[in-house]
């Protein structure tokens, strides 16, 4: 999640091309990246490979800054003081993810204002997550339980991924990740255990993150041209519908224990291939959601852009301040 | 037919034979004394609680990230003092109140912060220069806190002390690049503390609660603490090149809960849930 590609046109691009690069050099890289060992910044590497990276993290970056704002929609209104240093030091650490995967992506020479720009100007993509509201204090433990959730799936094989300052950014993403998955399943068991309004408030949480999570692990393996490339490289280490089938059955059993019902008729038990079979998923709808058309897209976007553009001044006026100290010790 | 009287009620007669044992001062104090400290931990608290209130406000919207999590971390500190505050508050008042009724379900009048803390964000030197005002106040009183005789207030202050050091350095290394960086920077921070000097005065001053409650060793004289504070905030400012100021006449208010109007709003989001479903529990 988070680094799933997401493409311009539909999710489609075609694979990067290799062909420019000196064979040798690729081969003794593609041999290193075989073996498990971890590329270094400094270690030669292919164009593709490189720029592969820079897109997949700050992609991953993008999502963590853009996620801290559906959740950040509650931190005026959390319901206890317990709830409402949680939450903020939950979004803090989403902003710290932002931060050391912005300089993971630095190591690979493209700069954190290029990367954030290319966001502003609707080049770069974030996962399609963040791009629906959150309506009721439930979202907020629907997040966590399922987001966050979706996350750890997805981010522990990161760990072991090829690039050395990725691999590294994900294992203390890792850590926090669990934190915030279980603060968001306790605001659930909280919700289920409460009042018949906090119940409702809860399944509809349920109702509506439910089919967004399961997109969050990008279109299904056949629509998804860059892995065979992606898993050679070590850049991808589990497919979507491998990764969404455990996030699904890993799951199924936590609503019910929250009493809760997941939104799919055809959600059932195939007891053959210890697994849960589910509905089809609307790709119309994450389709639309990657070009920009989700319900909250364009605010999200609006609230990014104008935090930066609002803030410039801050930071020119660090840099000057800056210059200047330099300036004066230096004579 | 006899006169109409008032009726004395049986608690003048003891409030009188309490004065003629220990004078007519202290005969109020002693009676006073739980809601004296009551009133007090409600203006600790409720100033950490408010102005942490505001810096969530924030949160996703900072000029860079590295703001965003300062002011998330400074946020954070804030809201863990006004819990420590509000619990201990609810403790000594005895009525089964504790910090999250009192931080959710008090209106406007019940609420005890001084007027800087409850003012909107603004630009983001409006939010240095109000953290540099609060931190650079509230670290000279923590400091002095952790010498208080009540040993629950102590302990809170020596474990806030820390924070707080780092707020108010933050804060003023701010004010400084801000004033001494760019023409518009240098602007800005001139208008944000301008924006704020009519609420200093109101954070050093005390009342017979604070004065009662000072004699007995638990609180701290502010009027004291002044003078540490003009000589920090003159400082500061000589660093960013910035003019010094000449107070104005100070609002006051927030002590005895009249306050400006934007504490109603901040409360109407803040409150807005347990209030909407009093029977739930979050
Ligand atoms: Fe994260
Ligand atoms: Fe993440
Ligand atoms: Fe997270």
């Amino acid at each position: 999640m988070y680094t799933t590609e997401l493409k311009e046109q539909g999710g489609k691009v075609a694979p990067v091309s290799i062909v420019s690069e000196d064979p040798e050099l690729v081969a003794a890289f593609e041999a290193r990246v075989a073996a498990d060992e971890f590329i270094e910044p400094k270690d030669w590497m292919p164009e593709a490979y490189r720029r592969t990276l820079v897109r997949q993290i700050s992609q991953h970056a993008h999502s963590e800054i853009v996620g801290m704002l559906p959740e950040g929609n509650w931190l005026t209104r959390a319901p206890s003081l317990r709830r409402k240093a949680i939450l903020l030091a939950k979004v803090q650490d989403e902003g710290g993810h932002g931060l050391y995967l912005y300089c993971a992506a630095e190591t690979l020479g493209t700069s954190r204002e290029e990367m954030i720009e290319a966001l502003h100007a609707g080049k770069a993509k974030y996962s399609t997550i963040f791009n629906y509201p959150t309506l009721t204090w439930a979202d907020i433990g629907a997040i966590g339980w399922l987001v966050d959730g979706a996350a750890i799936m997805n981010q522990v094989p990161l760990q072991r991924t090829s690039y050395g300052p990725y691999a590294r950014a994900m294992i203390r993403v890792c850590k926090e990740e669990s934190f915030h998955q279980r603060q968001g399943y306790e605001i659930m068991m909280t919700l289920g255990a409460g009042t018949a309004e906090q119940k409702a408030m809860a399944q509809d949480a349920l109702n509506r993150w439910w089919w967004p999570s399961l997109m969050m692990f990008g279109p299904p393996d056949a629509d998804s041209p860059n892995s065979a490339q992606g898993f050679r490289w070590r850049i991808k280490r589990d497919s979507n519908d491998d990764l969404r089938r455990k996030f699904v059955d890993a799951t199924v059993p936590q609503a019910e224990f929250l009493g809760l019902t997941i939104p799919d008729p055809d959600l059932r038990w195939n007891a053959e291939k210890e697994g849960y079979d589910f509905g089809e998923i609307d790709w119309e709808e994450f389709y639309a959601v990657v070009r920009g058309e989700g319900p909250t897209a364009r605010e999200r976007m609006k609230a990014r852009r104008d935090a930066w553009e609002q803030g410039a001044w801050v930071r020119e006026a660090a840099d000057a301040h800056e210059a200047k100290r330099r300036a004066r010790l230096a004579a | 037919m006899a006169p109409s009287l008032p009726t004395i009620q049986p608690g003048d007669v003891a409030n009188a034979e309490k004065a003629r044992a220990g004078g007519s001062f202290d005969a109020g104090e002693a009676v006073e004394h739980h809601g004296a400290l009551f009133d007090y931990l409600l203006r600790l608290g409720d100033d950490s609680l408010i102005l942490g209130q505001r810096l969530t406000e924030w949160c996703g919207h900072a000029p860079a990230l590295e703001i965003d999590l300062s002011l998330a971390n400074i946020g954070l500190d804030l809201i863990g003092q006004a819990s420590l505050f509000l619990n201990l508050a609810g403790e000594v008042e005895g009525k089964g109140r504790d910090g999250d009724r009192l931080a959710f379900h008090r209106d406007v009048l019940a609420f005890r912060n001084c007027l800087l803390v409850e003012q909107p964000n603004g630009d983001f030197a409006q939010t240095i220069a109000r953290q540099f005002l609060f931190s650079t106040m509230q670290l000279s009183l923590f400091e002095r806190l952790t010498g208080s005789s009540d040993h629950r207030i102590a302990e809170i202050a020596a474990k806030a002390v820390k924070e707080v050091r780092y707020h108010a350095e933050l804060a003023s290394d701010w004010v400084v690049r801000l004033g001494d960086g760019t023409e518009e920077s240098r602007r800005r921070m001139v208008d944000g503390l301008d924006w704020f000097w009519r609420f200093v005065d109101e954070m050093f001053q005390s009342d017979e609660i604070e004065q009662s409650l000072t004699r007995a060793g638990i609180a701290v004289d502010r009027a004291e603490l002044r003078q540490g504070f003009d000589a920090t905030v003159g400082n500061v400012l000589r660093d960013a090149t910035l003019p010094l100021p000449e107070y104005p006449r100070a609002l006051t208010g927030g002590r005895i809960g009249h306050h400006g109007e934007h504490l109603g709003h901040l409360l109407a989001t803040m409150q807005y849930l347990p209030r909407t479903y009093p029977d739930a529990v979050w």
